[in-house]
């Protein structure tokens, strides 16, 4: 039986709203009978990986600072996402910010550097991040090549830059030839917010960013000629918004924002340059970014949940044993149904009559 | 809706819901170790046997302990999140088996002076914090001598996962091995930067394989060089595990970890109040390292192999004995004497012979 999408007009936001809490249900319910057919009771399955992680002071500065990576780099792609500009590379802007910003920090070590430290290299991290953004921009606006294949090709120059820097140059003298920089001096370092726990000054740039970006997408020109030439190129064009300028516009934010939370992390939670500095917040970002519908606000609430079914499946794997694919199982099931159920809401599913093409 | 409420609270406390929170009575006495792994349990090489050595100690301490752990734990800021929250869940001994869990396990360890930490391959401790590690070029000397006897075209493919002092380490014992039988061996390694990539590592294999190697060594943690050269009918080693199921007629032997002995010393030192930081760095001697069976060879060749192993066991002969040149030359260890662990721990140059350059060098 051949079905086909069709396009729904006149959604109520009702519907609109309901459509995550559906895919939520749905997911609680193939969860149930997931952890049904291993043996698992699904009640404490889901206390565990949704309540627990709630229920303490430290595991919510630990949710806080899993999120504000992804929330970071998803707003700078709802930029990219919204103008029809696929940036599929964020991880590697995220690494190229990562390693400018810490070059001052390195640079500065062991001086009687001030202050000034910290905030350059957040400056520089974005600098770095929007450099390694342009490159596609500039290969797509020059030569017309697909910013999605050169973007992601990108992240692999990215990182093997970093890995080539902390095994060579870079390297702690003192540390045993293993791949790794010194630890930061304290002026390098993200200020901690709280006491106890790893909550660092990055999740205030983080919510900055939510606000700005809410205030230049949605109430600004810039923000309608990225809007306007994601749905409607041709009447971008014909109003005068330069097509070319917004490729590198966007580019250029969405690869700061990447930058930025790359010096941030690496000032914050490691403290030190290492090959590995990213557990693919810049893929998962994309997620975030589209779960939260390309807002900056729905891209908050994403990135806290998918935060939480990251440190929820730890939590499951530790208490409950479950193997690490179940964890990965849960998680998907949960992207599955929030897309769908987007999809659903969005669209009819018609049965096509006849057979006409034949 | 309240007849539901009481009915989650009684499966909940029947099943021992709060236990992270409320420790019961029964539970107090045993002792919680956990084991956070940096590849899956089923990588069938490093976290594989590390989680054979977390059951040997279930095995032998059985009701003693309660032992839990966490796969596939990125090396970085997550790590530092998933030790945390094992401190945090009561275990008293915590093994961090990656090297990249060095800084993590330190952090954690500061903020949790009553537990234990144990870490594999790192070298820096604490009071609370022991490292641990195994000797594994001891059986890397001898699979260069048996890869020296074997090959036609005098050309070893070697698959390195880190340019790390262990990984150099150890593609240099392998040489000097090989050099002892045919002084005109020569390597090719191909780095796939990981540790667990078996689609990497196959292809790596058989691109090394094209280029005429024709005995297979690897140090990542998957079986799927293995599997590339029993399809290519090379000989290939296994590592960390026996890979013979994967290679029956290609493995000629592998170097396996067995961190059981250590896992059950460490866990009965922490019940008999014992345990002290320490450093250990065990060998063939020590069971750590074991070599598989000798399959697919000659016998000379077998009992060549033996024969070293024996050497190694009783002391009489040292991977790393003099003389060793480094590839410009100069005279690292002089005849008679054998380099140092801290120089073998840190190693970053390669054996003249080598014809390769160390990455990042």
């Amino acid at each position: 039986m051949p079905l086909r999408l069709e396009r729904q007009e006149n959604i109520s936001p009702l519907r609109h709203a309901m459509a995550p809490v559906v895919a939520a249900l749905v997911t609680l319910v193939v969860g149930a009978v997931m952890f049904v057919v291993l043996g698992h009771d699904p009640l404490r399955a889901f206390t565990i990986y949704f309540i627990e992680p709630l229920g303490d002071a430290y595991m919510l500065q630990e949710l806080v600072v899993k999120a504000s990576p992804l929330l970071l780099i998803g707003i700078g792609l709802a930029f990219c996402y919204r103008a029809n500009r696929w940036n599929i590379g964020a991880e590697g802007q995220y690494v190229a910010g990562a390693v400018l910003g810490s070059w001052l920090a390195l640079a500065t070590q062991g001086t009687e550097a001030g202050p000034w430290v910290l905030p350059a290299m957040l400056v520089l991290g974005a600098i770095g991040g929007a450099l390694w953004g342009l490159i596609p921009a500039f290969l797509r606006v020059r030569f017309g090549a697909s910013e999605i294949l050169t973007s992601l090709m990108l992240v692999y120059v990215a990182q093997l830059g970093l890995d080539y820097l902390v095994r060579g140059p870079w390297r702690d003298p003192q540390g045993f030839n293993f791949p790794q920089s010194v630890t930061f001096d304290d002026v390098a370092l993200m200020p901690l917010l709280m006491g106890e726990g790893r909550l660092h000054g990055g999740i205030i740039i983080a919510l900055l960013a939510v606000v700005a970006a809410t205030f230049v997408l949605g109430r600004t020109l810039i923000g309608f000629s990225i809007e306007l030439a994601g749905s409607a190129p041709r009447a971008a064009a014909f109003a005068g918004f330069d097509e070319k300028r917004v490729t590198y516009g966007v580019f250029a934010v969405s690869g700061a924002l990447a930058g930025v939370a790359g010096i941030i992390e690496v000032a914050g939670p490691i403290g030190q340059l290492q090959p590995t500095i990213s557990p693919g917040y810049g893929f998962t970002a994309i997620i975030a970014a589209m779960l939260g519908r390309l807002h900056p606000v729905g891209i908050l609430v994403a990135s806290l949940v998918l935060a939480l079914t990251y440190i929820g499946g730890e939590a499951a794997q530790i208490t409950m044993r479950l193997p690490f694919d179940v964890t990965r199982v849960f998680q998907g099931t949960l992207l599955i149904a929030i897309l769908a159920a987007d999809i659903l809401v969005r669209y009819r599913i018609r049965r096509v009559e006849g057979t006409t093409h034949a | 809706m309240r007849k539901i409420l009481s009915m989650a609270v009684a499966i909940a406390s029947g099943l021992g819901l709060a236990g992270a929170g409320l420790p019961a009575a029964q539970a107090a006495e045993k002792l919680k170790a956990a084991w956070v792994y940096v590849g899956p349990v089923g990588d069938f090489g490093w976290s594989y046997q590390h989680d054979q050595g977390r059951k040997a100690v279930e095995k032998a301490l059985g009701d003693k302990v309660e032992t839990t752990f966490v796969e596939n734990v990125a090396e970085g800021p997550d790590a530092e999140r998933v030790i945390e929250q094992l401190a945090r869940a009561g275990n008293k001994l915590i093994f961090t088996t990656s090297f990249g869990f060095m800084e993590p396990t330190l952090k954690v360890a500061k903020r949790h002076p009553n537990v234990m930490f144990e870490h594999a391959t790192g070298f820096k401790r604490a009071k609370n914090v022991s490292t641990y590690n195994a000797k594994f070029h001891e059986g890397r000397y001898i699979i260069g001598q048996i890869a020296a006897k074997m090959s036609k075209t005098g050309t070893i493919g070697y698959i390195a996962s880190f340019p790390i002092p262990e990984v150099i380490a150890g593609i240099n014992a392998m040489m000097l091995g090989a050099q002892s039988v045919n002084p005109d061996m020569k390597i090719k390694i191909v780095w796939v930067n990981s540790w667990f990539d078996p689609a990497k590592e196959s292809d790596a294999a058989k691109a090394l394989i094209d280029q005429g190697a024709d005995v297979i060594a690897q140090h990542t943690d998957s079986p799927a060089a293995m599997q590339a050269a029993e399809g290519r009918d090379v000989v290939a080693f296994g590592q960390s595990s026996d890979m013979i199921k994967f290679g029956p007629d290609s493995q000629l032997t592998a170097i396996v970890d067995d961190w059981s002995p250590y896992y059950i010393e460490r866990t009965q030192a922490v019940l008999d109040g014992t345990w002290t930081s320490s450093d250990v760095w065990g060998g063939i001697k020590d069971g750590e390292v074991v070599m598989a069976p000798y399959t697919n060879m000659p016998d000379d060749v077998k009992k060549m192999a033996e024969t070293t192993q024996a050497a190694i066991v009783a002391g009489t002969l040292h991977p790393f004995k003099g003389p060793i040149s480094k590839q410009d030359g100069t005279l690292v260890v002089k005849e008679g004497e054998a380099l140092a662990d801290k120089d073998i721990l840190s190693m970053n140059w390669y054996v003249k012979g080598i014809d390769d350059k160390v990455p990042g060098q």
